[in-house]
């Protein structure tokens, strides 16, 4: 039995006055992937992004409940909020490269830790795009704009920039649903490949693509945690009608 | 029948009536710049913008308004834009949206744009040269007379003043140009909001920083109640080299020259050329800035 890297109780979030997330309690397993599915505004995206707490930055939002990661509460007062997102990398819908070179949006995260000895940047750098599969592609060019790659290579140059700050958690907000069918099989490929060293969560829209890559499947609707339980299970005999109705395509 | 053509009628006279409207715009445009053209084209040369007056400034060149001017705007700069963007900042970074705090600050902001600038020119002749001025004399120099004067430093600061709703405003829009997927990025490698403003946020929002300065100086070459009474002078023989020194001013040169001379008729030509030096200068100055600008607003529209 895998241990529970992620563990949310009774979780509850409103905007304003609209609930978003309805008493949420899962257990998120170390090291596996876990996929978070269901129809548009269903709270995935918004219950991915209050596991970093992310959520801060947008105001009225109130949050009851625990978010428990290695056993510490991250709403705790005494929690750095800096720091834990140091430790929980997230990868979001569209890339975001800065308008820096290459290098210097892999090396973002390193230097704002304060490290600033080259040879060591060019390691780190060299490593995390290694790891993001991109190295080979843009070794020759590292100093060059990170604009001008592909949509798909800017994905996973984005992956290496979150690696680059040695997270323990990944956090993917539909990672693939901006790009073009090749650059999603390289995508999920190195899904593949972190979850040997990484818990990684996965906010998707696409079915195929929640039971290509992850262990665990989430189901949400209106807010609420339908279903959770192995991606096997939840694909071919969900315990709920709602969730085998939106994975038969039913609705949603 | 009748009603209809009636109504036709009226509609073709409103009609015609924006349209006259809007073309006197124009026709009004093109009449200032043939008249001035016109006017200043014999004198206008390299010569007259290198040269000093001469004949108790009848004749010669208007280089020292031009270097005033520059030094003006240049002063001026450098305590309106750090100071704008500072405040530009905090109301985008730190001040919640709907706060208090924030809609007072924009309420002054906005107040002070609509200040007539010769209360700038009374404000900075009171708080500047009366009172920080005069204090400064009195603390560091033992009463005597150095800054409790007119000069350049004050004038270039109540300039600042009358400048900083354009700066704030420029800047502000560029910041919030600067895409939310970006700070969030920089956020989410754990890198503390003031890391993010300083290597994202304000890198991003250079060219929202340059647009709000160049027409800072745009409007302060062009500005002249502001200086009448902290720092111009009728004429000097020589370049301001201190900050405690007066300078001499495109604009206020005009004024000079036009009611001041002790032949107008004579200094036509001149003051013809100096209006067209400081209306190419602002007219270059406004155009680059809209195109950084609009170059700004595409880039958020993306």
């Amino acid at each position: 039995m895998k241990e529970f890297k992620i563990r949310t109780q009774d979780l509850t979030l409103f905007y304003g006055e609209k609930m978003a997330l309805n008493s949420i309690s899962m257990d998120i397993p170390e090291k596996e992937v876990t996929a978070f599915i269901g129809p548009s505004g269903c709270g995935k995206s918004t219950f991915l992004r209050t596991l970093n707490r992310m959520n801060d930055l947008i105001p009225n939002v109130s949050i009851t409940g625990e978010v428990m990661i290695d056993g510490v509460n991250i709403f705790d007062k005494q929690i750095d909020v800096v720091n834990l997102r140091k430790k929980i990398g997230m990868v979001f819908q569209k890339s975001n490269p800065f308008a820096k070179s290459i290098f210097e949006n892999v090396a973002y995260g390193p230097r704002i830790n304060g490290i600033n000895n080259r040879t060591e940047l060019q390691d780190i750098v060299e490593t995390s795009l290694k790891k993001a599969f991109i190295w080979e592609e843009v070794k020759d060019r590292l100093h060059d704009s990170a604009l001008g790659l592909s949509g798909g290579q800017q994905q996973r140059m984005c992956i290496a920039r979150t690696l680059a700050v040695e997270p323990e958690i990944i956090l993917m907000d539909e990672p693939a649903s901006a790009l073009d069918p090749i650059s999603t099989a390289k995508i999920e490929e190195l899904i593949f490949e972190l979850k040997r060293n990484y818990t990684i969560v996965i906010v998707t829209h696409n079915m195929q693509q929640a039971a290509r890559v992850s262990d665990y499947t989430a189901f949400f609707y209106l807010g609420e945690l339908i279903e959770h339980g192995k991606t096997r299970k939840i694909f071919t005999t969900p315990d709920k009608k709602q969730t085998e109705d939106y994975i038969t395509g039913r609705f949603g | 029948m009748k009603k209809g053509n009636r109504k036709r009628i009226i509609g073709g006279i409103f009609t015609g009536a924006t349209g006259v409207s809007a073309f006197l715009i124009i026709a009004i445009i093109i009449l200032i710049l043939v008249v001035i053209i016109l006017g200043g084209k014999e004198t206008f040369s390299w010569e007259f913008l290198t040269a000093f007056p001469e004949d108790g400034m009848l004749k010669g060149g208007i280089f020292p308004a031009i270097y005033g001017t520059a030094m003006l705007v240049l002063i001026m700069s450098v305590a309106a834009v750090p100071f704008g963007t500072l405040t530009a900042i905090y109301l985008t970074e730190y001040a919640g949206e709907k706060s208090v705090l924030a809609q007072t600050i924009r309420f002054a902001v906005r107040t002070l744009a609509t200040v007539p600038s010769i209360i700038f020119g009374l404000f900075g002749l009171g708080f500047f040269i009366r009172f920080v001025g005069t204090g400064m004399d009195t603390v560091f120099l033992g009463g005597e007379l150095k800054w409790g004067q007119p000069n350049i430093l004050w004038a270039s600061l109540t300039m600042a003043l009358l400048t900083l709703p354009v700066v704030i405003v420029s800047v502000e829009e560029a910041i919030r140009a600067v895409p939310r997927e970006l700070r969030e990025a920089s956020l989410a490698l754990g890198a503390t909001k003031w890391q993010t403003i300083r290597n994202i946020v304000i890198p991003g929002s250079f060219s929202g920083i340059l647009t709000g300065t160049i027409l800072a100086v745009s409007r302060g070459a062009g500005e002249v109640a502001p200086i009448l009474f902290t720092g111009a002078a009728y004429y000097l023989a020589t370049l301001p080299a201190s900050l405690s020194d007066q300078f001499m001013n495109l604009g206020y040169h005009i004024y000079i020259l036009s009611t001041q001379s002790s032949n107008v008729d004579q200094t036509l030509p001149i003051q013809f050329a100096t209006t067209l030096v400081l209306l190419l200068l602002t007219f270059v100055l406004n155009f680059t800035a809209v195109i950084i600008r609009s170059g700004i607003r595409k880039r958020r529209a993306k």
